[in-house]
């Protein structure tokens, strides 16, 4: 025999199952630390994006129980819209297979790999068939159903299918036990909190062998789910093009405005004026050549970018404050969402924040929270193109420090929304170096540098403010105790000019010669509102400011003034009397209050 | 005065500082003084006493900062020893007064300019001289050299002196405390303050006192206060015209104003020790070119402080406005010893007698 005979007896075509079979890593199966994140994180951004189609509040359950040595059951259960029985062995038992794939707009998981990869994970290293169980409404019954893959053909195998009583209303239930390790807890935990960030809208609970975590949801609003568009002109390429022309009976001119978004009849006209097409012929007749001029002329004509608004939904810089300020307990942060922007026709929306202070970590960098269509990006920070930008700006410049990305108590969140997340590979991970996704964050992230180094003079103005404050009164009991020895007399209350200096609000009560008096000085920069509350044995019936409220209990006058006091500004009342009672205060906050009583 | 009266008085005006902080304190007011600002521009011209004053600006050191508070608390530490002092009827010198600073805490002084400086506001605000509150300078005044017989009531008795025939080269030191001192005799026509010892010495040997009745003051360079006192004593009582000798050199011509009108520093005190008909006798910026003298190129410091001149009410006449513009052009200044590169004899054969002559005193 031949030698390519010989070959050509083991040639044969190979199943997608198979292949990645074969090539876990490409999906982020590489090791079985990561096999529990990619997992969950495809498991439950399935569920968000079916939570969002149906404009429903997530509310999703994540589960993971150690059930051998090494053998942990992954369990992600939804309130989404579940899937129609006849589709879920296809959804969790077909790699490849999927909605999203075919529709231009924003959506999480795109190529359907990611789930039924972990099925297929599951069924090699424990062989144990993945569990689905979904219910589409309070109409019907939940369907539960055993599945595997059936690698040689790619084909789903159900081993079992029932329906069952299950307490969701509508969701999916999945189920997938393989060989792992809990190792990467602290990523996964971080995976889920910076989801929760991002989807500040969803409430996620957790159970992890045991310990609970639970990530509250912070706004009540659902996602308007974006819409999917045609292509743009700029955007395609050959191959899609030419499966698009092949599938049209529509004249060449109504396929271009048909088929793509913002092409009217003017720019089809230009397009097909420089290819030199007549626009009367039928699209599918093209040939390959006919097509390449075609491309090239849609390419090369002026047309408006994609409609962004529609097909792309970002986050929003309320909601992101929301979210980040739900999860870290941060002193300052702000966002920006930028407009939306074009690379190589598909449209993108680049949105930041920063945060500073609070419980981050004083040293060391600082955190940054990559984002790729609501999506966290766990690996592979120093290959994307988010941590490129943010070591590109000069911090410096912003009073920060900085060592290639800025250090310090400082959180970074970049989110890049688009129809086509230029990844640097299938695992997504990092997103690829394109000059005018770069470009957009630098910008969001210079604005938000400006308002960074606007809170940091302004708070260390106010800490210095504060020291001097504190400094002035560390010398004035000195002075009160020395004039006092000179006079001969015992060192003056200091109490209501501390107060002054450090910016509080004094009330004081002081009795001589007959007289009550009760004044309130606001040295603060606020106006001051509150109530006094004086329980004394004198009626104040002369009082100049009249009590509000006056309620006698037994022999004593509870009174009552509701005031507020402008800064720089002094209120008092003065009434006869003698007796000492009691003056409190409240509405106050107590670190800015001092209450004197002078004798 | 009797020393128990002025004490009383000096004790007084000490507790009423402290009271009135005592006051601001119990009133919750932030302690606060109220000093005459101690710049030039708040120098003003005294018609009656013809000499310069502080005039109505004012500073107000509040203890709302840092930097006040821990002057105010200074003060009244200072207020405090001092008060003490003069209850103990002890006396101490500036520099004690710095050195037991030392045992304040907080209140103590960085530097001995600090605590002069303080010593001088207190002086402002009580309108006492620190003699009042016992404090000493510790440097002596000037020498004198020429007819006149002075009698000091010294610590060990009552000595008379002659400024010529009972002392030395060095003549007779002024003391500290030049109230202890009265002129019993003189035979002088004028006075010539000299800035520097070699011109002093010169005219010595020279007996330029003997030859015109001259009294020869050493200034030594800015003159302390005893020696301001005692010019302006021997101008008040013996009725001497007084003229001052220094460098041509933006620095010695405030050693001149300081004895005619005053010093910025002292401007509280200038009643008691300025001599407003003090005279300047040189070296004037036109005798650099008009007697061709040697001379030293003017500093980017010397430019300054001139140009500085200008603007100090002090020097706003004619005479000095000509004089410093001229030298600003000339961009030169000249010592008293420069007149030596025409001889040693010039300045007392030539120089002095044709200014004096000039200026109507001889």
């Amino acid at each position: 025999m031949e030698l390519a005979e010989q070959l050509a007896e083991k040639q044969r075509s190979i199943s997608v199952a198979e292949f990645f079979e074969k090539n876990k890593h490409l999906l982020g199966f590489d090791s079985p630390t990561r096999g529990i994140i990619t997992t969950v994180k495809e498991a439950v951004d399935n569920s968000l994006d079916a939570c969002e189609e149906a404009e429903v509040l997530p509310d999703i359950y994540v589960g993971i129980k150690r059930t051998g040595k090494d053998i942990y059951r992954i369990i992600v259960e939804d309130n989404g819209p579940g899937i129609v029985p006849k589709q879920v062995p296809f959804v969790f038992g077909k790699l490849l297979y999927g909605s999203r794939f075919h529709q231009i707009k924003q959506s999480r998981g795109q190529q359907g790999i990611g789930i039924s990869a972990a099925v297929l994970y599951a069924q090699l290293t424990t062989g144990v068939p993945a569990v689905v169980i979904s219910r589409t409404g309070h109409n019907s019954k939940a369907n539960r159903f055993e599945l595997m893959i059936k690698t040689e053909s790619n084909e789903p195998q159900v081993l079992k299918h029932e329906e069952i009583e299950w307490d969701r209303m509508h969701g999916t239930r999945v189920e997938i036990e393989f060989k792992s390790t809990l190792s990467a807890k602290k990523r996964l935990l971080d995976y889920l909190r910076y989801t929760a960030v991002v989807n500040p809208h969803a409430r996620i609970k957790t159970d992890i062998d045991g310990e609970k975590y639970n990530f509250e949801r912070a706004s009540e609003e659902t996602i308007v789910p974006p819409k999917a568009i045609a292509p743009h002109p700029h955007g395609i390429e050959f191959g899609t093009l030419k499966r698009m022309a092949e599938a049209s009976h529509l004249k060449l001119k109504e396929f271009l405005i048909e088929g793509f978004s913002r092409v009217g009849s003017k720019s089809a006209d230009e397009i097909l004026g420089l290819a030199n097409l007549n626009p009367e012929r039928k699209a599918s007749g093209l040939s390959s050549d006919n097509l390449k001029i075609l491309l090239d002329a849609m390419q090369s004509v002026q047309i408006p970018p994609p409609p962004a608004s529609q097909c792309l939904s970002p986050i929003g810089e309320e909601k992101i404050v929301q979210g980040i300020d739900k999860e870290f307990e941060l002193d300052f942060v702000r966002s920006r969402t930028r407009k939306s922007q074009v690379f190589s026709g598909h449209p993108f929306i680049v949105e930041a924040a920063i945060g500073y202070g609070g419980k981050l970590d004083s040293e060391g960098q600082a955190q940054i929270l990559r984002f790729a269509n609501r999506v966290p990006l766990l690996y592979q920070q120093g290959a994307c193109i988010i941590t490129t930008a943010v070591s590109g700006v000069n911090w410096k410049a912003y009073n920060l420090s900085q060592q290639g990305v800025p250090t310090g108590p400082v959180l970074i969140l970049v989110h890049v929304a688009s129809t086509n997340v230029p990844f640097t590979s299938e695992s997504k991970d990092a997103i690829a170096a394109i000059p005018e996704i770069e470009k957009e964050i630098v910008l969001v992230l210079q604005d938000l540098g400006r308002e960074l180094k606007n809170y940091l003079s302004r708070r260390d103005k106010n800490k210095q403010q504060e020291e001097r404050a504190r400094a002035v009164c560390s010398i004035l009991p000195d002075i009160a105790s020395k004039v006092g020895e000179i006079v001969g007399k015992p060192a003056p209350d200091i109490t209501p000019l501390e107060a002054q200096i450090m910016h509080k609000v004094v009330v004081k009560k002081k009795i001589s010669g007959g007289k009550v008096e009760i004044s309130v000085n606001n040295y603060t920069r606020n106006p001051a509102a509150m109530t006094i509350y004086n329980m004394s044995g004198d009626s104040a019936s002369d009082a100049t400011v009249k009590p509000d409220f006056v309620d006698r209990i037994g022999d004593e006058y509870n009174k009552l003034w509701k005031i507020e006091v402008e800064p720089e500004c002094t209120w008092n009342t003065v009434y006869s009397g003698t007796s000492h009672g009691s003056v409190s205060v409240r509405g106050v906050d107590e670190k800015l209050l001092v209450v004197v009583d002078i004798t | 005065m009797k020393k128990e009266e002025s004490d009383k008085i000096a004790d007084c005006k000490l507790l009423e500082i402290a009271e009135k902080w005592y006051h601001q304190m119990q009133s919750a007011t932030i302690p606060y003084i109220s000093i005459p600002t101690r710049t030039k521009h708040n120098i003003e011209y005294d018609e009656g006493s013809e000499v310069w004053k502080y005039g109505d600006k004012e500073t107000t050191r509040s203890a709302g900062s840092y930097k006040s508070a821990l002057h105010i608390l200074k003060m009244a530490y200072v207020v405090s020893f001092l008060k003490k002092q003069l209850n103990e009827n002890r006396s101490s010198t500036l520099r004690e007064m710095y050195y037991i600073s030392e045992g304040w805490k907080k209140a103590k002084f960085g530097a001995q300019d600090e605590s002069n400086h303080l010593v001088e506001d207190l002086e402002i605000i009580t309108e006492l001289s620190r003699e009042s509150f016992h404090l000493r300078p510790e440097e002596d005044g000037a020498s004198i050299y020429g007819p006149l017989k002075i009698r000091e009531r010294t610590r060990r008795g009552v000595r008379e002196i002659h400024c010529q025939q009972d002392i030395g080269e060095a003549g007779y030191p002024i003391p500290n405390n030049v109230d202890n001192l009265e002129f019993v005799d003189h035979d002088a026509k004028f006075i010539i303050a000299m800035e520097t010892g070699g011109m002093y010495a010169r005219l010595m040997e020279n007996g330029f006192d003997e030859e015109y009745n001259a009294v020869l003051i050493h200034l030594k360079g800015q003159p302390a206060r005893s020696t301001r006192r005692v010019l302006k004593r021997l101008n008040q009582e013996l009725n001497l015209p007084v003229v001052v000798f220094t460098d041509g050199d933006p620095w010695s011509y405030r050693i001149f104003a300081s004895v005619a009108y005053g010093s910025i520093k002292s401007a509280h005190m200038s009643e008691t020790l300025a001599t407003p008909g003090a005279q300047f006798i040189g070296v004037q910026p036109s005798d650099i070119s008009g007697y061709n003298l040697p001379s030293d190129h003017l500093t980017e410091g010397d430019i300054a402080a001139l140009k500085a001149e200008l603007s100090d009410p002090r020097f706003d006449t004619e005479y000095w406005r000509n004089e410093i513009n001229l030298q600003l052009k000339l961009g030169l200044k000249s010592e008293q010893q420069a007149f030596a590169a025409r001889g040693l004899d010039f300045v007392t054969r030539e120089y002095l007698p044709a200014r004096l002559s000039e200026m109507g005193i001889i």
